[in-house]
């Protein structure tokens, strides 16, 4: 049995762009701090990974300033939400295979 | 990678969507209290309203607007009474949400719970503020049923950022407003199931289905 394991996404190979990426498909926006807080990550990290995730355009970046204190906000793009999904898909499948 | 990693991976992510997006330690046994609190409000104020009268008026007919009625003598305390139990019932929840908040690993303020209490708060605030007009304008007969509604509205529009069964509280809470809307007389009566019985009901519900 061949498994599809050429169809994972590598940029979902960090398990913290995986997860940044499942807060964004539930929520329209999500902000910086609120993220660092969910995920539990540092925020050399987490910068870093966001960067990664705009580099392939999976994300889009939002900076506003709330009074004097910036707020970085960020939303899944298409691109981003379908890479998502077809990432899912081959999760599922790779396990439906081991299982048989 | 293997089985159980992706397995694991899966977990993670539906538990993460879940967590971002909805405040779920909201306390059951908050709720049943917030009930307990209720009726013993809505004792209280069958007591102010028909004080030792009490079995001379089941009838219930003193219960409208008319200047000498019960309800017009008798309302700043009936409104302390409802802001008492409000009050009692908020700060219970409060105190018992952080504690299973602090048991989940989830923070109380965070974006979810911000969200919803903006959810909560736009239809309860409208809702006060007209309950406030009609109290001034004399209609006591309908600030029962208008409780309700704006409440069962607050649950309806909150429901999308918790547990979904808050939605069917929510249902339930304005069907009763509007039943007690065509039922003048009985506004402590719907009042009393409505934020009595329900919510004690309901919290149980929660408890048994969440909290252990």
């Amino acid at each position: 049995m061949k498994i599809p394991f050429e169809k994972l996404d590598k940029a979902f190979e960090n398990r913290l762009r995986l997860q940044i990426m499942s807060v964004l498909m539930v929520n329209e926006r999500y902000d910086f701090n609120s993220l660092k807080e969910l995920l539990d990550a540092s925020d050399g990290n987490l910068a870093s990974h966001l960067k990664a995730l705009e580099k392939e355009e999976y994300i889009t970046v939002h900076k506003s300033f709330l009074g004097r204190k910036p707020n970085t906000n960020y939303e899944a793009s298409a691109k981003g939400k379908h890479a998502f999904k077809q990432h899912l898909d081959a999760l599922e499948q790779i396990i439906k295979n081991q299982k048989i | 990678m293997k089985q159980n990693e992706i397995q694991d991976e899966l977990t993670s992510i539906r538990s993460l969507m879940e967590r971002s997006s909805k405040f779920i330690s909201l306390s059951g046994l908050s709720g049943v209290l917030a009930g307990v609190y209720a009726l013993i409000g809505a004792g209280v104020a069958w007591w102010i309203t028909f004080g030792s009268d009490y079995f001379d008026q089941l009838n219930y007919t003193a219960y409208n607007d008319s200047v000498n009625g019960p309800l017009h003598a008798n309302w700043q305390k009936l409104a302390l009474t409802g802001i008492i139990v409000f009050i009692a019932s908020i700060i219970t929840g409060v105190v018992l949400t952080r504690r299973k908040a602090k048991q989940k690993g989830q923070s109380v303020w965070g974006r979810a719970s911000r969200q919803l209490l903006f959810n909560l708060a736009v239809p309860l605030v409208t809702g006060a503020v007209l309950v406030l007009v009609l109290i001034f304008r004399g209609y006591f007969s309908v600030v029962a049923s208008t409780t309700l509604i704006f409440y069962g509205l607050a649950l309806v529009n909150a429901s999308n950022v918790t547990y979904n069964d808050v939605k069917y509280l929510g249902i339930i809470e304005i069907l009763l407003g509007l039943l007690a809307a065509l039922m003048p007389g009985y506004g402590l009566l719907f009042w009393a199931i409505g934020f009595g019985v329900l919510h004690i009901v309901y919290g149980s519900i929660m408890y048994l289905k969440y909290d252990r």
